[in-house]
């Protein structure tokens, strides 16, 4: 046998009772063996850490079972070094000696959770573990399928335990003759042999034991979708792993459907527990390039509680929507249960799968004529299934079973029709019912009219809200700004009116430069826009330096007198000035004061130096300045927006007298 | 039940029509066009309340001797009209006025699809069933 052959140094023939048989070929399977046999080490190390023992027992085991020796996994070295690790699990040393007993199986964190669910009974569940393993071993052949599918049991092994169990009944007969003549328990251990001779069963023909031996776990119906999937670039990966995924069902949302979309849901809004406005998903979902009506429809489909925005699971189901639009299946008229946002996933399956592929696809075709009849008893139903309401959801169930049927047959009309009959009693109460629920927002009295505005008003609302906020954001930022740059002097500075405080330093500036000529001012003012003369006139000449330490004092009143310009328009800008002409008046009167003094004696040096400080501090204000600027530039797009959505308010509300 | 459901927009136009096509729709259309007179008669005459209290529901617009037209306006100016057979067991006024309820509500689910604009006729397929619902079952 090859097991007791590669098992190594002693030689030992090593028996695998049934069980451990099964267990240990499922991850074989798992670990991707390639043609000859050998496993892939980085599934192996994977499948090795999973075991959750010491680095040093694993190498161990490693060096037990031959491999290092080898330098591969093989069969036979993979089944010892399985054991092994089962040995030392249960506390025995690694040796080859300790796998001789009756060992437990070794115990994978994450696999053989998922393996052992697989393996509930031994005898029982004979008709179920072809197929696992078959899917299993159906994964080996198809590389892109591999991760998924150990995700899948790693993230959701509930899922799939919870799914096995119905499918396999209904599944396995048609599969078990191929199953059981490849796979033969128990008499002929060969178990390299046999799975050898299951993959290339597989592999030789890929089509039917493929769907044969991944009837659950595997979308059935996305297989002949395969050539309009791979014309769709964007959401290919997408659509492959749902076809890997063991839904069969293309309205169901995969795990890495659903984290995709958590990851575009946070792109467009970072809380996962909040709306996302109609406007930003209108953008966000024209970019799919659909066509308007068909995302006009995607939205009443997928927006529950119709207020004009969307929840994240609502998020999801539209999104899911039109993944599954863009691969070509025709829009439902309702709303699949499956992508309910109150959906929780249960172990009863909707409606056989072979069924489920015909309605998707008839959809179309049946559209004009009976489809009336048709919404109105499927949207009565599922204005009845509420989330939670299982009763009514097995009846929905039922009821679309034989909608389902009829839809096949030619002349759609007649059991329609008898559906709706039947539901027509239910539905009058079922819609008030419903009306209730789903009118939570909107109460209409036949004189509501405070309640059809407040409705008219919410949806232009909330976007002005977080502007608000901005601005007032905004302006607290601007108050701490200028915290910083004038201290002390700003508290006295908000209550006054905003035209008082800049003029009195400005008439004191004014008091302060006596002897200033108009001839010089202007001077002054065609300095102000190019500063760096004053360097090149300072250099120049020491008389030119007289001039320019009166330069400075001016151009700090030409700046305080532009503020003045600006000090009537907002009230921010009110706060701004008293600060920035806090912090020039005083540095500008103690200057000027300086410069006075100083014009007398003229050292170059001082000037130098004065003239550096004044640049400094001029730069020091530019920067505020320009701050300044770009935030209130801010604002006032703020205003602006808030001042259009007012507007088109005002038009909605203006009376009718007027019209 | 109703014969004729029609929506129009606030600078009269047809949003969305729809009448039991056994009779000709000629005929309706042309009703629910002359109504609109009526339903500005009616408004101006409430208009002095302005702000307040203003019916959305303005009841019979005018009866004729085959059907009876009711109207009522949202506060939008969006009209909605329903024209209903004479013969038919006279529907009770608060019948009548569910109805409306429930073409306003089906109306701003309509708007808030934000692929919707307003002034584009209703293509709405949830807007179709309820109006369906609505109409009277000669299918």
């Amino acid at each position: 046998m090859d097991q007791g052959s590669a098992a190594g140094t002693g030689g030992t023939f090593i028996s695998l009772s049934d069980t451990e048989q099964r267990c240990y070929s499922g991850l074989y399977a798992l670990c991707q063996p390639d043609s000859s046999g050998k496993l892939a080490a980085g599934k192996v190390a994977e499948l090795f850490r999973a075991s959750q023992l010491p680095a040093e027992t694993l190498h161990q085991v490693t060096e037990v079972c031959g491999a290092k020796r080898l330098g591969y996994f093989g069969c036979g070295q993979f089944y010892v070094a399985l054991k092994l690790m089962a040995a030392a699990q249960a506390g025995l040393p690694v040796r080859l000696e300790s796998v001789a007993g009756e060992l437990p199986l070794p115990l994978f964190i994450g696999i053989t959770n998922e393996l052992e669910m697989r393996y509930p009974n031994h005898p029982s569940t004979n008709e179920s573990q072809p197929h696992i393993l078959g899917s299993l071993t159906g994964s080996a052949p198809r590389p892109p399928a591999d991760r998924p599918v150990l995700r899948h049991p790693d993230t959701s092994t509930d899922k799939q335990e919870a799914w096995s169990p119905p499918r396999s009944p209904g599944i396995s007969p048609p599969r078990s003759p191929s199953a059981y003549r490849s796979y033969p328990y128990g008499a002929q251990r060969n178990g390299t042999d046999t799975l050898l001779a299951y993959d290339g069963k597989v592999a030789g023909c890929p089509s039917v034991p493929q769907e044969n031996s991944s009837p659950s776990h595997y979308s059935l119906k996305l297989q002949p979708e395969q050539p309009v999937i791979t014309r769709v670039a964007s959401v290919e990966r997408l659509v492959e792993r749902a076809e890997m995924d063991y839904s069969d069902d293309p309205w169901r949302i995969t795990e890495e459907q659903h984290e995709y979309y958590t990851n575009q849901f946070r792109s467009l809004q970072p809380d996962l527990s909040a709306l996302i406005m109609g406007t930003v998903a209108k953008n966000f979902f024209t970019k799919s390039k659909l066509p308007i009506p068909e995302l006009s429809h995607i939205w009443e489909l997928s927006d529950v509680d119709k207020d004009g925005a969307l929840t994240f699971p609502e998020f999801c189901t539209a999104f899911h929507l039109i993944v599954a639009r863009k691969n070509g299946y025709t829009l439902p008229e309702t709303l699949p249960a499956t992508l309910r946002p109150g959906f929780v996933e249960p172990g009863v399956v909707p409606a056989p799968p072979s069924e489920a592929t015909e309605p998707l696809i008839v959809f179309d075709d049946n559209m004009m004529p009976g489809a009336n009849q048709l919404e109105m008893g499927s949207v009565d139903l599922q204005m009845t299934s509420r989330p939670g309401v299982t009763s009514k959801q097995d009846t929905r169930d039922e009821s679309r079973k034989p909608e389902f049927s009829p839809k096949r047959i030619p002349d759609p009309h007649e059991k329609p029709i008898q559906h709706v009959s039947t539901l027509k009693p239910d539905s009058p109460q079922e819609l008030d019912a419903n009306m209730k629920s789903r009118t939570r927002p909107r109460s209409y009295s036949s004189t509501s009219i405070d309640d059809a505005m407040k409705k008219v008003e919410e949806p232009p609302t909330p976007p002005p809200r977080p502007q608000k906020t901005h601005s007032r954001a905004s302006s607290l930022d601007l108050n701490k700004l200028f915290q910083q740059s004038a201290q002390g002097a700003k508290s006295g500075w908000l209550p006054r009116p905003p035209a008082l405080p800049p003029r009195p330093p400005a008439t004191q500036i004014f008091s302060f430069l006596p002897g200033s000529e108009k001839s010089s001012q202007k001077a002054v003012q065609q300095a102000n826009f190019a500063d760096f003369s004053k360097f090149r006139e300072e250099q120049e000449s020491s008389v030119r330096g007289g001039l320019s330490t009166e330069d400075l004092a001016p151009p700090k009143l030409d700046s305080t007198l532009r503020h003045q310009g600006h000090a009537p328009q907002k009230p921010v800008r009110r706060k701004l000035h008293p600060e920035s002409q806090s912090a020039t008046p005083p540095s500008a009167a103690p200057y000027s004061a300086a410069t006075l003094t100083k014009s007398t004696q003229r050292p170059p040096p001082k000037q130098k130096r004065e003239i550096q400080m004044a640049i400094r501090k001029n730069r020091e204000t530019n920067a505020v300045l320009t701050r300044l600027n770009s935030e209130l530039q801010q604002q006032l797009k703020v205003v602006h927006r808030e001042r259009v959505t007012l507007e088109s308010q005002l038009e909605l509300l203006r009376p009718v007298a007027s019209t | 039940m109703a014969v004729c459901i029609a929506v129009i927009a606030k600078e009269n136009y047809p949003l969305y029509i729809r009448s039991v096509p056994t009779q000709g729709e000629l005929k309706f259309h042309y009703t629910v066009h002359t109504s609109l007179d009526v339903v500005e008669e009616k408004i101006s005459g409430v208009g002095k309340a302005l702000a307040d209290q203003r019916e959305l529901y303005l009841g019979l617009l005018y009866p004729t001797e085959d059907y009876k037209v009711y109207g009522y306006m949202t506060n939008s100016k969006v009209k909605f009209v329903i024209v209903v057979d004479s013969s038919n067991t006279s529907l009770r006024d608060n019948e009548i006025r569910s109805m409306f309820r429930k073409l306003h509500n089906s109306f701003t689910d309509v708007m808030c699809n934000p692929f919707y604009n307003p002034g584009d006729p209703i293509q709405s397929k949830a807007f179709d069933s309820i109006v369906s619902t609505m109409m009277v079952q000669a299918f």
